[in-house]
């Protein structure tokens, strides 16, 4: 069933979710271009999904990041309809999913994408082992089986000898876990995930990130992850989506979105972002200027600023930022400074 | 329930745990377990089969000892200290109480009766409620009912003021202490699974018949929720409140006055609510022991079989349970800091002194042309039904006789006592664990003891067959309303309406389609108890937190799958606690059945007021329905013990 | 408040009460409107309370002395419905003043009328009351040696039913109705089972539809009433009635005495009732004058009231003389 490496895992093309009476009559006339509280006000309608278009590469880690009430929680739902979309096509591994009948979309459910939630949405009255093959069991697979196979997905999220448990028996990350392990067990090719750490601790969250960016180098499955969190979606994310009043605002690398933000509701957004640690030389480095010694250390374009100050402490002399050989530019001590105070963006400003 | 909090699960749970645990690990499954021990009842069953019966002697001693007991204390009750100065003296009380009701609700007159009532539920709830009370009210002349309305609405005032003078400072001194609530609690629990009839033989021993005795009876059996609703909205107020309150160095009164109470106030309305809806539930069955009202007229209709005499009343009363309802539930919605506003007061006032203004002028009593006379229609139509259905019906109730009720009853009548009692040992040591089995063991034990075996065993046949069919109507309700809002949404105000008639009420139908048999009790119990127990599971199923739901749908579960394997299990505790009510309530429907054909305990109960010389059986099968009702509710209240996430994280 | 209103209650009751004690006929100050006088509504000579017991040929005497009291001596006049037994406590309690109908009862009169002396005898309805067991004609025709109570087993598979347990069934009716049946069973050997139709409506019906549709049928019924005019029953011979064959009610193996049907009162009402005593001592009427009424009642579609003014107003020169002189 894998599609060519070049075709997207998922496309979603005009996407539209509009909760109320009469949706389709808000979507058809211009009340839909509306801001939320005036089509509120009008309609009594709220658009949760505007047109939101985009592209997941597979295997890629693609983060959806927005505040409580920006509509990404509403848009994984799309994804595999778990809540109805108004209009918009959502294809995933090339298949229509808006078309697909219910039995079709359950296929789909059952065997090519599977979601991790918030609130885990375990099954109390269920061991975990029994939880963990909920996925299988459903489809009809012997107990047995789904047993062995319940048991050697809760070895690789690491939860051995919980099998027996009942989930509230198991702390907040245990149980997250025990979410990842049922998700992972029907061996999907796309997980989808709403905010799944934010229910757990600080440090409980640190390890599970860490645990998803093992389990993706992993098994490598294509992922889409809903978060409200920014340094989480900037740690796991290869690409990220902002989305604002239910449409998206921006689409890019971490290092697109820090150092050029599409709006000022982007650069709000990033403002606290430790940018040495985003961008990299490439975005900060200079043509040398005449006379400027060029025998400096050498660094790759791609190194992140906070990694390019060990060797400015070290040589007073200007980096030589390379990418592949050829020099793209320089960085020196006095560019760092500068950069690291901000002076940079108020002489962008001001310019 | 709160019960099961109680029980000292631990052990039992462990246990039975290891013992499934066990049983599943050793190959054994656990159906076969099951089979076993029904194929060894079963062998036993056929060979001792007949011996060891109890059957039925209405001149056993218990039930000569209690007449004479009542003989005796009838001479004694102008003799006897206890009587002179304590008994009667509360009798007399009762009475005075009860004689103001009816001497204001009577010299209001029917105008300003229908405008003070009308005011008080415009200040309650504005001018919709007030609207009905007024409709409401003034419905009692229409239906040709005005007297014996008020003598309904005056017992009733009477027993709720003393239920709540009694029970509301009761509940908050339960709400304060612990160790009072570790008393009152289990009281009130057997009091609430005591079936209506059971109240009145005892009564009637010590307080004679009656209006007051029925006041009393209806006082003690509406006191529950007085007590234990307040004592729940006294506990349940933010401890913030009262600890901000104690950091200033306030007073435990003035705590409690200042700040409890007040919190408290729209929960209290609620535990007023619930105290009216039991009286008027038990107002009706206290003309048992001559108690005027409405009751009067349903018996008359009872005992001559017309719906139409019947129908009216019971209409009164759905009125007037209605109206009480909606004014104290309105109360019980305002938050606690309402006030009625200065026209809100204003439209009240005017509202009553029209009604008190209108007394002097028009006639004294409700005028004859203003009434609609709907017995005659009523029995023509009831006459038709029974003769365009009598087929049907006669079906219905023949299938159900021969198919389930007969061979039950004798299975379970010809059956020694101590095998029965080794099942249902059996049976609540599986369901609920050690301790409740003992309980019911004991209830059955105390029951063959007091010689009402057979009538009990005859009982609980009919209720084991009302309860089988009102679960599967209920699971079958519950489920559809829960996965289809919109049917939940035709559904939802029918069973609001239902629950809030008075289990008299149900009766009407049921004679009215199957005549006088126990199918008619059955049929009633089903009505009386399928609304409770369909809602519960309804919202046991809602309940299911939609994370995990959604869950199960992502994964791909068919709406089937999601039902059996997430939803039902999920709703498990509220389903178990259905059956739980659906037997309770049953159990009391079927006892009153004994007014139309049910026999047996009930039967027992009714003999024992109409003839003096089987007081002592009546009085007898009240207890032993206490006990039977005990018995079922230890039975199944354990129910959700081991798989229940809650019971295991106690352990 | 309540607290206070409460602690007002008890000294109006121990006020009440005076100090010696209460009884249970100790009148409650608001409570309990004496007959011929206390609360009454203005213009009344007072309140009557007649207790209904559940058969209507009780309703019919007690809704034409009803009718009498409130239209010629203008007393107010409750109804209450209280069961035969209970309406004699109700003497004691207050709560009844006339029992216009009743049948025998000799150990309640011994206890009421002898030893707790608060119940007074007042004569003769004029009504003859037999109880029996009864079926219907077309058995006797089919089964002529049916009528007697020895080949009563020989037929008691006819009268099984789904209610009465593999034996013959005995229809009963109200639970308060004077009975013997079950001693009777036991007694006389009968493979029988008193199966509780629990009203009068419920013998009325099913001995219509034994007669009409062909139905076997053993059931208990009482002479007067209207039905013997409208469907043929044939009475099944029991063992003669003899003087105080009945006097142990476990030891009974005979049939219903005849009574005479009389009027209790309480006697509260005797002593104070005035004319209204007068009027419910002098009643007295026979068992057609019974059955035309309770017939009205039942049949034709009439309130108690409406059939009770019907036959007044056809029997003016009867009720003259039961008015008070």
């Amino acid at each position: 069933m894998r599609d060519s490496p070049d075709s997207a895992a998922i496309t979603v093309e005009g996407l539209w979710k509009i909760f109320g009476a009469g949706a389709h009559r808000v979507l058809g006339g211009d009340d839909r271009h509306l801001d939320p509280a005036a089509l509120r006000e009008r309609t009594g309608c709220t658009a949760a999904v505007r047109d939101v278009s985009f592209d997941v590469r597979p295997g890629e880690v693609f983060v959806v990041m927005g505040l409580s009430g920006s509509g990404k929680s509403t848009l994984v739902r799309c994804l595999t309809r778990l809540v109805e979309p108004t209009a918009g096509e959502i294809r995933i591994g090339g298949e229509d999913i808006a078309r697909a009948s219910p039995a079709r979309l359950r296929e789909i459910r059952r065997h090519r994408v599977s979601m991790v939630f918030q609130h885990f949405g375990l099954l109390p009255h269920r061991r975990v082992v029994d939880n963990v093959a909920y996925g299988l069991e459903i489809q009809g697979v012997g107990r047995a089986a789904r047993h062995a196979r319940a048991a050697e997905i809760l070895s690789l999220v690491g939860l051995d000898g919980h099998a027996g448990a009942y989930p509230d028996q198991l702390s907040g990350g245990m149980q997250q876990r025990v979410g990842l392990a049922r998700a992972l067990a029907v061996d999907p090719q796309v997980m989808l995930f709403d905010e799944p750490f934010s229910a757990l601790d600080p440090l409980i969250r640190r390890d599970m990130q860490a645990e998803v960016v093992r389990l993706h180098r992993e098994v490598g499955k294509t992922m889409v992850f809903i978060t409200h969190d920014l340094s989480e979606a900037l740690k796991l994310g290869e690409r990220i989506a902002i989305m604002r009043d239910g449409s998206i605002v921006q689409v890019g690398t971490a290092e697109e979105l820090v150092g050029s933000p599409a709006d000022d509701y982007v650069a709000d957004f990033v403002r606290d972002v430790p940018r040495s640690h985003v961008l990299t030389l490439r975005r900060i480095s200079r043509e040398p200027e005449p006379g400027e010694p060029l025998d400096g250390p050498e660094l790759p374009a791609a190194t992140l600023v906070k990694d390019a100050l060990e060797a400015a402490s070290v040589s007073s002399r200007p980096i030589r930022v390379v990418d592949g050989g050829t020099l793209v530019g320089v960085v020196d001590r006095v560019d760092l400074l500068a950069f690291l105070s901000g002076r940079d963006l108020t002489e962008r400003a001001g310019a | 329930m709160t019960t099961q909090q109680r029980l000292p699960a631990p052990v039992e749970v462990t246990a039975a745990g290891t013992a499934e645990g066990a049983a599943s690990r050793g190959g054994l499954p656990r159906w076969a377990w099951y089979a076993g021990a029904a194929a060894l009842l079963a062998a036993a069953y056929a060979v001792f089969r007949g011996t060891g019966t109890l059957p039925h002697d209405k001149e056993a001693p218990q039930f000569l000892a209690v007449t004479e007991l009542r003989e005796w204390i009838d001479d004694q009750r102008d003799l006897n200290p206890v009587f002179l100065y304590f008994l009667n003296y509360v009798r007399l009380y009762v009475a005075e109480v009860h004689g103001l009701f009816q001497t204001v609700l009577n010299a209001l007159g029917w105008p300003g009766l229908v405008g003070v009532m009308g005011g008080m539920a415009w200040l309650a709830g504005g001018w919709r409620v007030a609207l009905l009370a007024v409709a409401g009210v003034g419905s009692f002349g229409v239906l040709g009912l005005w007297e014996s309305s008020v003598e309904t609405l005056a017992l009733v005032g009477a027993s709720v003021l003393l239920s709540l003078a009694i029970g509301v400072p009761l509940g908050v001194w339960a709400g304060l202490s612990r160790r009072v609530r570790g008393l009152v609690t289990p009281v009130l629990d057997v009091m609430q699974i005591m079936p209506t009839f059971a109240y009145l033989a005892p009564l009637v021993l010590f307080f004679h018949i009656g209006a007051p005795a029925g006041a009393i009876a209806t006082m003690i059996y509406s006191i529950p929720p007085a007590i234990r609703i307040t004592s729940l909205a006294i506990q349940e107020v933010s401890p913030a409140a009262v600890e901000a309150s104690a950091s200033l160095g306030a007073t435990p009164a003035q705590t409690l006055f200042k700040v409890r109470l007040p919190l408290a106030r729209p929960r209290i309305a609620l535990a007023a609510n619930q105290t009216v809806m039991m009286a008027l539930s038990m107002v009706v069955i206290a003309n048992l022991i001559s108690a005027p009202g409405l009751g009067g007229d349903i018996i008359r209709g009872l005992s001559r079989a017309q719906v139409g005499l019947m129908l009216p009343a019971g209409v009164a009363i759905v009125v007037t349970a209605v109206v009480l309802d909606r004014m104290l539930s309105a109360l019980a919605r305002r938050g606690p800091r309402s006030r009625a506003g200065r026209l809100d007061l204003a439209a009240a006032g005017a509202l009553a002194a029209a009604g008190l203004a209108l007394t002097p002028v028009l006639p004294a009593t409700w005028p004859q042309e203003w009434t609609v006379n709907l017995a005659a229609p009523v029995n023509e139509a009831v006459h038709w039904v029974e003769s365009t259905w009598y087929g049907a019906t006669t079906f219905v109730k023949d299938l159900t006789s021969h198919a389930l009720l007969n061979p039950l009853e004798g299975l379970l009548t010809t059956a020694p006592w101590w095998l029965v009692a080794l099942a249902v040992l059996a049976l609540a040591w599986r369901v609920s664990g050690a301790r409740p089995a003992l309980t019911a063991l004991g209830c059955l034990l105390a029951i063959a003891l007091l010689g009402l075996w057979e009538h009990a065993m005859q009982t609980m046949t009919t209720v084991a067959v009302a309860v089988l069919v009102t679960l599967v109507l209920g699971l079958l309700l519950g489920v559809a309303a829960a996965r289809s809002p919109r049917y939940s949404a035709l559904q939802r105000p029918l069973l609001d309406a239902a629950q809030t008639m008075p289990a008299f009420v149900y009766l009407l139908p049921a004679l009215a389609l199957f005549g006088s048999t126990r199918f008619t009790a059955i049929f009633a119990s089903v009505v009386y108890a399928v609304p409770p127990v369909a809602r519960l599971v309804e919202d046991g199923i809602r309940a299911v937190p939609a994370p995990v739901v959604e869950a199960a749908l992502s994964a791909g579960s068919t709406p089937g799958q999601l039902l059996w394997k997430v939803q039902l299990p999920m709703a498990r505790r509220a389903i178990l606690l259905a059956a739980n009510q659906g037997i309770v309530m049953t159990l009391a429907m079927v006892v009153v059945g004994g007014l139309v054909g049910a026999g047996a305990l009930g039967y027992d109960v009714v003999v024992g007021f109409s003839q003096r010389a089987d007081f002592g059986m009546g009085f007898v099968a009240g207890v032993a329905t206490v006990l039977l009702g005990v018995m079922l509710d230890r039975i199944t209240q354990g129910a959700d013990g081991r798989p229940s996430p809650r019971r295991r994280k106690l352990t | 408040m309540k607290i206070r209103l409460l602690a007002g209650l008890l000294v109006l009751g121990m006020a009440a009460a005076g100090c010696g004690g209460a009884t249970v006929g100790t009148p409650s100050g608001s409570a309990a409107p004496q007959p011929g006088g206390g609360s009454a509504a203005p213009g009344s000579a007072g309140t009557v309370k007649i207790a209904i017991n559940p058969w209507v040929g009780y309703e019919a005497s007690a809704n034409v002395v009803a009718y009498l009291l409130k239209n010629e001596l203008h007393y107010d006049v409750e109804l209450p419905e209280i069961k035969e037994q209970l309406a004699w406590e109700g003497f004691e309690t207050g709560d009844v003043d006339v029992i216009i109908e009743n049948w025998g009862h000799p150990d309640l009169k011994k206890k009421y009328v002898e030893e707790k002396k608060v119940a007074v005898e007042a004569g003769s309805t004029g009504n003859k009351g037999v109880i029996g067991w009864y079926i219907p004609k077309w058995m006797a025709d089919q089964y002529p040696d049916i009528t007697d109570y020895k080949s009563l087993n020989k037929y008691a598979h006819l009268f099984k039913t789904s209610e009465s347990g593999g034996k013959g069934q005995l229809l009963f009716g109200d639970p308060s109705y004077v009975s013997n049946e079950e001693a009777l069973i036991k007694n006389l050997k009968l493979d029988y089972k008193v199966v509780v139709g629990g009203s009068e409506a419920s013998l009325i019906k099913g001995a219509q539809q034994a007669q009409e549709q062909k139905k076997p049928l053993l059931f208990y019924f009482w002479d007067p009433h209207w039905l013997f005019n409208k469907t043929q029953l044939v009475r099944v011979k029991l063992p003669e009635y003899t003087e105080g064959c009945d006097a142990d009610p476990k030891k009974v193996a005979c049939d219903y005495p005849e009574m005479d049907l009389d009027k209790v009162v309480s006697k509260r009402f005797a002593d104070t009732g005035g004319k209204a005593y007068e009027l419910v001592k002098n009643f007295q009427w026979t068992n057609e004058d019974q059955n035309a009424v309770a017939n009205d009642m039942t049949n034709n579609g009439m309130t108690g009231e409406q059939a009770a003014k019907k036959w007044l107003d056809a029997n003016t020169a009867k009720w003259q003389a039961w008015l008070p002189k």
